[in-house]
């Protein structure tokens, strides 16, 4: 009954269909789970829209949804992928992450415990990257009719004059680097899934990297691009880079930060870790001249302790690794998930 | 085929069937060693590095076996070092000529 | 005595010595001489198969056969066991998962493999419970968790898998746990290697043996290779020095005229093989009259079934599927040369559908779905595009 005394109003353990139904219900729960995370924005009764001052600059907006399987795993859960992914597609961008908005579908039956600890990882997520969460919406859906929780975020973030990241200014002399080691939190999903067996220290990357990414352009202005190598791993966000920009980057397999058991995870299962996503894992491009100064930048965050260049930008066209055997090869986009193998 | 990996016996969980726990590169997992244990008995296999296959200790790694291979690549690398210097210094007594 | 191991000392780890680009230089120097005294070119090269997909995979994933140069050309052999299962096994597969009453238990290997019906990942789409384990005994587990469902385990692979999936049925025996089976579908190395050499347009001037088959059967199984057929096999590890190791030491026996069998592999696999495993494979398996492959069709005494008095852990005794039901072959798609690639008389960019009509997003033929299948290699690894293939 501990729960009652706290909760004076939201008297149920569980989400059920009447806390989407729009009356008072629903308004108990957005309250005192939501905004009781969030914080209200303005006194006075709440409005259907946010109404915000934006600084100059041209604005970057962009949104994401997000579902996964468990809803809670090592390093992470829902709720700080749902920030920081938001956060992290208006950082790449060079954009300073302001505002961004949360809708949840909630599948009937959900604990209201849980929903507090996803708001309460958001809060602090969004407290880490320095944004406010501005406005939101909860909806209810029928057991069956979503795996627990699913979460959209949109993010609003303002580009500073000056500033234009894209992946077509990638040219052949950059340097390519990362600021993070790979495949964490691909393993940690494939792992928290359960059917796998395996023990590891291996916990998801997830963390915002706004900040990470105004210390490289601060340190070097000629930065041409950036990526965040989430799903399909650095293989993906690499090949679509070389793509946009037509040329060919060349990576060298012995300059790769993996901590030791994401290769011992990689061994057992057969997977490549260029593959594995990551949520705490930036790809810039920066001139030859520039690349010492935003490693050093990189390093000297903790976001970016394990920062290291990976390789070069050349004429031609694709991703092409060496590997550490001193031999060569393409590395293609996966059509789909690696799946653990045995063969 | 078979994808097997070597790892580490660093645990005994059970004396029949014989299983125990194996590590490779820190991660970690439950490990049949029905096809490894000896007269010696299970315990005989802590410490040791096996060659695991689906959940399965499968081989024994033999270190000797290992060092006689890696000392024979060690040889053949000096070899090829000598014939490389000898086709090098025959090209420089040609372009002397 | 201590169950438990002492922290410390960091002696060899039997991977990253094996991966030493110093010692790949000097092996890529010896091999190059090598083809050099036996006179092979790019327009007259030696062809060396190896036969297990995990090596097809090392060879691409480290760039080995470009390092070789043109005089050496590898033919991909027939161990990959998702590459040569055929469809209508896999139609069984989907027959079984998609009962109301089973959860189907699988490597993530086979989870793509087109059926006539689709794949296993498909029937999971349509509502069918699948789980990828990676081990058969998290699917024992499965089993007992779960005592109101029917578990069956999709057992694959050569000789190398074999006992851990006879383990695994004698586990449950042992236990008496009645709602687990094992789908057998476990084949031998020796007698499609056998067929490939029996084949009069056969152009194979020695093998890469599969280590890890080795390791359980020892390595005689290999001595008709030799003696019968004059071509020399070097069982290999799978790091790619141990591959390129293994590539000198076959290219020395073809050099020398000298067909032997030779174990570069000394550190894992004992001449004779492991005992214990053995004898779990005799004791639950025994030889089917014949089996069928895909590309290469029905090869006898090619596969093994549960012996009957293990008939209740017998999935297709169970469900009545495949063999027990009298099904066997079943057709392949239409132009697929999977069975071509298979034998080596064809590379997979030489197949008209190869990058086309037959890629990793839309597979025709099994080559090309599991990673270890050499055309799905070369799509991915080698980077080939139809437009460079022309040449």
């Amino acid at each position: 009954m501990k729960d009652m005394e706290r909760l004076p109003r939201l008297r149920t353990r569980h989400v059920t269909l009447a806390h989407g139904g729009g009356g008072r219900a629903m308004r108990d729960l957005v309250e005192e789970v939501f905004l009781e995370a969030f914080g209200k924005p303005v006194k006075g009764p709440l409005e259907d829209q946010a109404r915000l001052e934006m600084p100059r600059g041209r604005t970057a907006f962009t949104t994401d949804s997000f579902v996964v399987s468990p809803l809670f795993f090592p390093g992470g859960d829902i709720g700080t992928l749902a920030v920081n992914g938001t956060v992290n597609d208006l950082a790449v961008g060079g954009a300073r992450p302001l505002y961004l908005s949360a809708a949840f579908i909630i599948e009937e039956g959900t604990g209201i415990d849980l929903l507090r600890k996803v708001a309460a990882s958001m809060a602090r997520e969004a407290r880490k990257a320095g944004v406010t969460i501005v406005t939101g919406d909860t909806k209810v859906v029928g057991r069956g009719q979503a795996d627990g929780l699913f979460i959209t975020t949109a993010g609003i973030g303002v580009i500073p004059a000056g500033r234009n990241l894209a992946a077509e200014n990638v040219q052949p002399g950059d340097v390519v680097l990362v600021n993070g080691r790979l495949g964490d939190h691909g393993a940690t999903i494939l792992n928290a899934r359960g059917d796998l067996a395996l023990e590891t220290p291996i916990e998801s990357d997830c963390r915002p990297l706004n900040r990470l990414m105004e210390a490289v352009l601060a340190a070097a202005p000629s930065c041409r691009a950036a990526r965040d190598a989430t799903r399909g791993g650095i293989a993906a966000a690499l090949n679509e880079i070389a793509e946009a920009a037509g040329v060919q980057i060349e990576i060298d397999e012995a300059s790769l930060p993996l901590r030791h058991e994401i290769r011992g995870f990689c061994e057992i299962l057969g997977l490549d870790p260029l593959y594995l996503a990551n949520e705490g894992v930036l790809v810039t491009f920066v001139a030859p001249e520039e690349a010492e100064a935003a490693l050093a930048a990189m390093k000297a965050l903790p976001e970016g302790r394990d920062a290291a260049i990976i390789g070069r930008v050349r004429e031609g066209r694709g991703v092409v690794l060496d590997t550490v055997l001193g031999g060569q090869r393409i590395v293609d986009m996966l059509v789909g998930d690696q799946l653990p193998r045995i063969c | 085929m078979c994808l097997g990996i070597p790892g580490r016996v660093v645990e005994i969980t059970s004396e029949d069937p014989p299983a125990g726990i194996v590590d490779v590169s820190g991660v970690r997992r439950r490990v049949d060693l029905s096809c490894t244990v000896t007269s010696e008995g299970v315990a005989a296999l802590v410490g040791k590095w096996v060659l695991v296959h689906v959940g399965f200790a499968m081989s024994v790694i033999d270190e000797n076996e290992a060092a006689r291979t890696l000392a024979a690549l060690e040889e053949l690398g000096e070899a090829m070092e000598e014939i490389e210097a000898m086709h090098r210094s025959a090209a420089m007594l040609e372009g002397t000529e | 005595m201590s169950n438990r191991m002492e922290s410390g000392r960091e002696g060899m780890r039997f991977t990253d010595e094996f991966r030493d680009p110093a010692k790949a230089k000097s092996l890529v120097s010896a091999i190059r001489a090598v083809l050099d005294e036996i006179g092979a070119t790019a327009g007259n090269p030696v062809h060396v198969m190896e036969i297990c997909g995990g090596h097809t995979h090392a060879i691409f994933r480290y760039g080995i056969d470009r390092m070789l140069g043109p005089g050496i050309e590898f033919l991909h052999g027939p161990g990959c066991p998702v590459c040569v299962l055929p469809m209508s096994r896999v139609d069984d597969c989907l027959e079984i998962a998609e009962r109301e009453e089973v959860i189907f238990a699988t490597f993530g290997d086979a989870m793509r493999v087109p059926g006539t019906r689709g794949s296993l990942a498909d029937a999971k789409a349509r509502g069918a419970d699948v789980r990828m384990v990676y081990s058969p005994l998290d699917a024992l587990e499965l089993a007992r968790r779960n005592p109101d469902r029917e578990v069956v385990f999709f057992g694959l692979g050569f000789e190398t898998t074999m006992p851990s999936t006879a383990l695994t049925v004698l586990q449950a025996a042992r236990e008496g746990i009645g709602n687990f089976s094992l789908f057998c579908n476990h084949i031998l190395v020796p007698p499609p290697i056998r067929a490939l050499l029996q084949d009069p347009d056969m152009r194979i001037d020695g093998f890469i043996g599969p280590g890890h088959v080795s390791m359980v059967t020892g390595i005689h199984i290999y001595d008709f290779i030799a003696e019968e057929f004059g071509r020399p096999v070097t069982v290999s590890g799978f790091e790619p020095i141990d591959l390129m190791q293994s590539v000198l030491m076959v290219l020395e026996d073809i050099r020398d005229g000298t067909p032997r069998i030779r174990n570069q592999y000394a550190r894992v696999v004992p001449e004779h093989g492991n005992r214990a495993a053995l004898a779990a494979i005799d004791r639950v398996f025994t030889p089917r009259e014949a089996f069928d492959w895909r590309g290469l069709g029905e090869i006898d005494r090619s596969g093994v079934k549960i012996r009957p008095e293990f008939a209740p852990w017998d999935a297709e005794e169970k469900f009545g599927v495949g063999y027990a039901a009298g099904k066997s072959s079943g057709r392949e798609p239409e132009g697929c040369m999977c069975g071509e690639v298979v034998k080596g008389m064809m590379k997979p960019t030489e197949c008209p559908m190869f990058g086309t009509l037959c890629t990793p997003e839309n597979p025709m033929g099994a080559l090309m779905v599991s990673s270890e299948g050499a055309c799905a290699a070369y799509h991915l690894y080698a980077g080939l595009r139809p437009e460079e293939v022309v040449s």
